[in-house]
């Protein structure tokens, strides 16, 4: 046996950790689908709702940005049931990544928004447009453009915080890893195959996200 | 509200979340947990200011190396970067701590956590510091050049000083990631804030009580960080002018 990398070992339980790659992948996109509307409630609320409700938003958007996943993972994993609220474990996982990455996303579309001038409020007004129409269809599309980038660089860091989800026992990659290590005291190869994953996956994304810089940077020209 | 929240708005927050904790504690009988959960913030403060020690360490040795280094360093440098952004925090956490064993390197939880969590946010630093850096406008380095002030001088008199004021709010943002990051050292038998309430919640099963107050603690810890880094920030930038 080669005592630093087993490479025997590792094609072994490739398919493992394949299956479970699979389950990562699923909780990102599912935890990125809840991030996207939570992030556009937040910061309606916090740009249009009266004041005390729109102070109220961003108290909730500091304190979803300001406490720790892991610690609002516990949270909604041991206090939830008590209170009647029973869900399965990816259940809870996918609600945690889109609350703590819905208040990241809504400081994002508030920088989009407010780039977005004055007097595109004012056309709105002008053409009576009224206001949930203005919004949705002259504002936000205006205010999307220009951030898609960020919001691909939050996807790829939601997509690397999944891990802590095996805190709580989703399987997922790193769940996986740990409990083959556990299971046949080899840690080295499963743990760097994760590793290797997530370094791969987003070397690839962060590629993908200066393709669409440079794509925006074009539209804006 | 637009823009970013005032100072104003953050004192108050934290005045709130002060005046909340200790009414919830009240009415609820918590206070026996407070010394445990105390203890806990002790570790997470610890860890914290450690991993920003190093994580700013790392980051300008990383960025300087990047940008100014000969070649071969400057792959390393990229490399480090690329893996450690690359990557996620717990991975990286998990492989020091289970697998560096196994090459026969044992580290303690903390060493483990203070470097693993360094080194991670040291590599996040290395792009605001070249970000930055490179920000800083070619005529300054001519201008510098034209003066004969050499290379080291132009960069500590001339280029860091613009570009550590526009480092200040990207660096704040990340230094609350990092004392969030902490959270993940309980995953590794470090007795943590977030540990210390795993505990009391197996030995008390005062779930709600414990994982509130968790929940406001870190909150208080990061409120009173943005805090400081907003003052940090206003008198930087009162001494060298807002970056532009």
């Amino acid at each position: 046996m080669n005592d630093i990398f087993n490479f025997a070992f590792a094609i072994q339980i490739l398919p493992l950790l394949a299956k479970a790659a699979v389950i990562t992948v699923e909780m990102t996109l599912a935890g990125f689908l809840l991030a996207l509307p939570t992030g556009l409630l937040l910061v309606s609320l916090r740009l249009y709702a009266p004041r005390p409700i729109g102070l109220g938003a961003t108290a909730l958007i500091e304190f979803l940005r300001g406490t720790p996943l892991l610690a609002q993972l516990f949270f909604m994993f041991f206090v939830f049931p008590l209170w009647g609220i029973r869900l399965p474990v990816t259940a809870i996982g996918i609600l945690a990544l889109g609350f703590h990455y819905g208040a990241y996303y809504s400081e994002v579309y508030r920088g989009g928004i407010e780039s977005v001038g004055r007097g595109q409020w004012e056309a709105c007004q002008a053409l009576n447009l009224g206001p949930l129409r203005g919004f949705f269809r002259i504002i936000l599309p205006q205010a999307i453009v220009p951030i898609v980038p960020a919001m691909g660089n939050y996807l790829i860091a939601l997509f690397k915080e999944t891990p802590i989800l095996s805190a709580i026992g989703v399987a997922e990659l790193m769940q996986t890893a740990k409990v083959i290590g556990s299971d046949t005291f080899q840690y080295t190869e499963p743990i760097t195959l994760t590793g290797v994953f997530f370094l791969v996956m987003s070397l690839i994304s962060a590629a993908g996200v200066r393709w669409l810089e440079r794509r925006v940077k074009g539209v804006h020209r | 509200m637009k823009g970013p929240p005032s100072k104003a708005f953050f004192v108050g927050y934290f005045i709130l979340v002060l005046l909340f904790g200790a009414g919830f504690t009240w009415a609820m009988g918590a206070g026996r947990f407070l010394p445990v959960l105390g203890q806990g913030v002790v570790v997470t403060v610890e860890i914290t200011l450690a991993g920003a020690c190093l994580a700013l360490f790392m980051a300008f040795l990383a960025a300087l190396t990047r940008l100014y280094a000969p070649w071969p360093l400057r792959w390393l440098a990229t490399g480090y970067i690329e893996i450690f952004r690359g990557t996620s925090a717990l991975v990286q956490l998990f492989w020091l701590y289970f697998v560096l064993p196994q090459f026969g390197i044992e580290l303690s939880a903390m060493t483990v956590a203070i470097l693993g969590l360094g080194l991670h946010v040291g590599a996040y630093g290395a792009e605001i510091v070249r970000g930055t850096v490179a920000a800083v406008p070619k005529a300054q380095w001519e201008a510098a050049t034209a003066l004969n002030l050499g290379g080291l001088r132009t960069v500590r008199r001339i280029i860091m000083p613009q570009a550590l004021t526009a480092m200040i709010p990207p660096w704040g943002n990340l230094m609350i990631e990092l004392l969030k990051l902490t959270s993940l050292v309980s995953l590794i038998t470090l007795a943590d804030l977030t540990f210390r309430a795993q505990q009391l919640n197996l030995a008390t099963f005062r779930t709600t009580e414990i994982f509130t107050l968790v929940l406001l603690c870190y909150l208080a810890l990061s409120l009173l960080m943005t805090l400081g880094i907003r003052l940090i920030a206003d008198h930087l930038h009162a001494r060298y002018g807002r970056p532009s």
